[in-house]
């Protein structure tokens, strides 16, 4: 047992669906096993799998989640190694079956196991409060709540903290998804403080609304990897963060000039 | 172009319009108290308040809110009652 490592299982939750909770998944899974992390990504979303294929791991899959906790196999034959990354491992969810598979105490049991050989457990949990949601919290040690900056989105991820509170998930942190800068310029979108004004909990990390994540999932290619997308470096970001590490944020909502419209400005001479 | 801009400067921005709505939507959110234990609440206090006085039931507002305390960041909520009172009846009946 001396050589048990004893990894950190990170949870990533939202409420509403459609926020970005599983391409924030399968970034910083990538993201952390790029700085030499050993890292599963267990996607969470028993019957709506798609961690797979933003991973472009879907033609890999044997067995799954479910076929692990029913003991249909063993545990690390079920773990697809990535592409790419040597140390990271994505454990899918079934697809024909139903969250009533899961029990909370089994995921619990099933996390444990994971954290003996991997220093981070990133788990996809899926939309909603009811049986997946409570399954997916449940061998936790942390949470990273993703929303957008919009109203029903917020409004959402204000009742998952309060859930995750009462389940003693204490300090969930925050990842802003999607900002617009352009919108939060004008004032037609909530910014950073507006958000956290509502929400009081800490940030982890924002990420612009950027076409190049809708090319990279396209191709099952996390942005993560790529080094010129701004999007790409906002999850890097967030990932040194998650390791501890102080990272300044990146400024998507300046008041004066942003580079970008600067940019533009030289282009159509305006 | 200008005209335009002042225009448009006396709208209120719509990100100010979506936060003062979420704030308000999540005050009832983060309390137990439904809107249908709101109404319990009101006719409790009809019934009490109509012993010693006339009101105007079709006015009464009962609302939860958040108030900033003296002393404290963080605003608390509250229930805030407004009931109009047509007539107060005389003490010795």
């Amino acid at each position: 047992m001396a050589n048990d490592k004893l990894g950190t299982a990170i949870v990533i939750t939202s409420g509403k669906g459609g926020v970005g909770k599983t391409t924030t998944s399968a970034n910083i899974g990538t993201g952390l096993a790029m700085l030499g992390y050993s890292v599963v990504v267990l996607d969470a979303d028993i019957g709506l799998r798609n961690l797979d294929v933003v991973m472009g791991l879907e033609n890999r899959i044997v067995y799954d989640l479910v076929d692990v906790v029913e003991k249909n196999c063993r545990l690390k034959q079920a773990l697809i190694r990535d592409k790419r990354q040597e140390k990271l491992y994505l454990l899918p969810a079934a697809q024909t079956k139903d969250k009533t598979a899961v029990k909370p105490e089994q995921m619990v049991e099933l996390i444990n196991e994971l954290k003996k050989h991997h220093d981070y457990i990133i788990i996809d949990s899926p939309a909603g409060i009811e049986q997946g949601f409570q399954y997916s919290i449940a061998g936790a040690d942390r949470a990273i709540i993703v929303t957008t900056p919009e109203i029903s989105a917020v409004r959402d991820a204000d009742r998952v903290i309060g859930i995750l509170e009462a389940n003693e998930l204490n300090d969930p942190e925050l990842i802003l998804n999607r900002i617009r800068p352009d919108m939060v310029r004008r004032g037609d979108m909530m910014n950073t403080e507006d958000v956290l004004d509502i929400l009081a909990i800490d940030l982890i990390g924002i990420v612009p609304d950027d076409e190049s994540i809708v090319i990279s999932t396209n191709k099952g290619e996390p942005i993560v990897i790529d080094e010129k997308a701004l999007a790409g470096k906002a999850y890097r970001n967030i990932v040194r963060r998650i390791v501890g590490e102080e990272v300044e944020f990146l400024n998507l909502e300046q008041n004066e000039e942003s580079k970008f419209s600067k940019v533009l400005k030289l282009i159509f001479g305006k | 172009m200008d005209f335009f801009k002042l225009f448009t400067k006396k709208q209120e921005k719509s990100k100010n319009v979506a936060k003062e709505r979420l704030k308000l939507v999540l005050v009832h959110d983060r309390s137990d108290l439904s809107p249908r234990f709101l109404e319990m609440i009101k006719s409790d206090i009809v019934k009490v308040i109509s012993k010693y006085a006339e009101i105007d039931e079709s006015e009464i507002e009962i609302k939860m809110t958040k108030m900033k305390r003296e002393g404290q960041n963080s605003p608390v909520s509250a229930l805030v009652a407004n009931i109009p009172i047509v007539n107060v009846k005389s003490k010795n009946k």
